[in-house]
């Protein structure tokens, strides 16, 4: 009756049944925490390019060059479901070829018990701004916004957007 | 203990065999109701993916599994994880939307980076391919779970576990008597 076996699997089955349990209450206990908080953001040097983008078409294309300071407190959205965080800065703006176009200039990933205070300043952009033809020169209205992708231990993969958002202009000349 | 296995099976009489193959038949088509169901509710072709490459660590691991809708209504957006194929590739890559351009008729344009590379993906494209479209995109990640996804991963690369356990889950159904 009380063979091996059957004390392996009764001990198997339970602890499997423990931790499922902890982990859906894990994921129940953070599904409606509010992750929103505020960004401050701002341009400094603005530059455009017109330049083939090499390695990839031979297609003449808009290039933007932007540096910016940044500040934002990410350290309240670490609760014990929150594993990492992926933080990027996306441009958003509108051209005649496209009604909709965002591109991700910078990113970090934020892990658990590193420094969440971001105070970054005359920042170069990680990725090159280029544009899907020639719509950054003279562009008027391009938003700098800041997301997070918020990476649990267990559960949903909230997309949160931070509150406050830049706009800035791209100059009326090309840089040569 | 496979000596009581025939036995019972010796003792069985036809229509109680059968009545286990039926069993058996259920449970198989249950399983594979419960999975065309989150098909239909997710919107993707593969609600469940487990995660096959550290290209996207630290956030997912090898063995990682992740959770997937893919609803037409929803728009895509940059910063999403999403999942796609590439042809001449058998394998769904997960990576993250790094640019997207949409025209005012809807259509979209976007190029990928794994957060653990260090360029994006274009080297990974067919050929000549500088964007994915719509078309290419299996999902996008809504949901993770942790590990879990280690025994489909080992069940794939040694075939024979997978083959001893459904032997095993077989014969337990067929020979179970109520």
């Amino acid at each position: 009756m009380h063979s091996l076996l059957s004390r392996g699997n009764s001990v198997l089955a339970y602890t499997l049944s423990v931790l499922v349990t902890l982990t859906f209450a894990c994921f129940l206990s953070t599904i409606l925490v509010d992750y929103r908080t505020g960004t401050e953001m701002k341009t400094l040097k603005i530059e455009v390019k017109n330049l083939p983008e090499y390695g990839v078409s031979k297609k003449i294309n808009d290039l933007g060059h932007i540096t910016f300071n940044l500040e934002t407190d990410l350290t309240s959205l670490f609760n014990w479901n929150v594993k990492q965080l992926f933080v990027y800065m996306t441009a958003e703006y509108e051209t005649p070829t496209n009604a909709l176009n965002q591109v991700v200039l910078w990113d970090k990933i934020i892990l658990r018990g590193e420094n969440s205070n971001l105070r970054l300043r005359n920042m170069r952009t990680k990725y090159y701004f280029w544009d899907d033809g020639n719509g950054l020169r003279g562009n008027k209205n391009v938003t700098l916004t800041l997301s997070y992708n918020i990476i649990p231990n267990v559960g949903r993969l909230p997309i949160v957007g931070a509150i406050g958002s830049h706009t800035f202009s791209f100059p009326s000349q090309y840089t040569r | 203990m496979f000596d009581g296995f025939l036995n019972d099976l010796k003792h069985m009489n036809k229509r109680q065999f059968l009545y286990q193959v039926l069993c058996f038949g259920m449970i198989i088509s249950s399983a594979l109701m419960v999975w065309k169901g989150l098909m239909v509710f997710s919107g993707s072709k593969s609600p469940i993916v487990a995660v096959l490459s550290g290209s996207m660590e630290p956030a997912f691991h090898r063995g990682d599994i992740l959770f997937l809708t893919n609803y037409e209504e929803e728009p895509v957006r940059v910063g999403e994880i999403v999942v796609f194929k590439i042809e001449g590739r058998d394998i769904p890559i997960v990576h993250r939307i790094l640019k997207l351009h949409e025209k005012s008729n809807g259509t979209i344009k976007f190029l990928t980076k794994g957060d653990n590379n260090s360029v994006d993906d274009r080297a990974l494209y067919a050929p000549g391919q500088q964007w994915l479209e719509k078309s290419a995109m299996v999902g996008r990640a809504r949901g993770f779970l942790p590990y879990v996804g280690i025994v489909t991963i080992l069940m794939n690369e040694y075939p024979k576990i997978k083959y001893a356990v459904l032997a095993c889950l077989g014969l337990c159904v067929l020979l179970h008597r109520e």
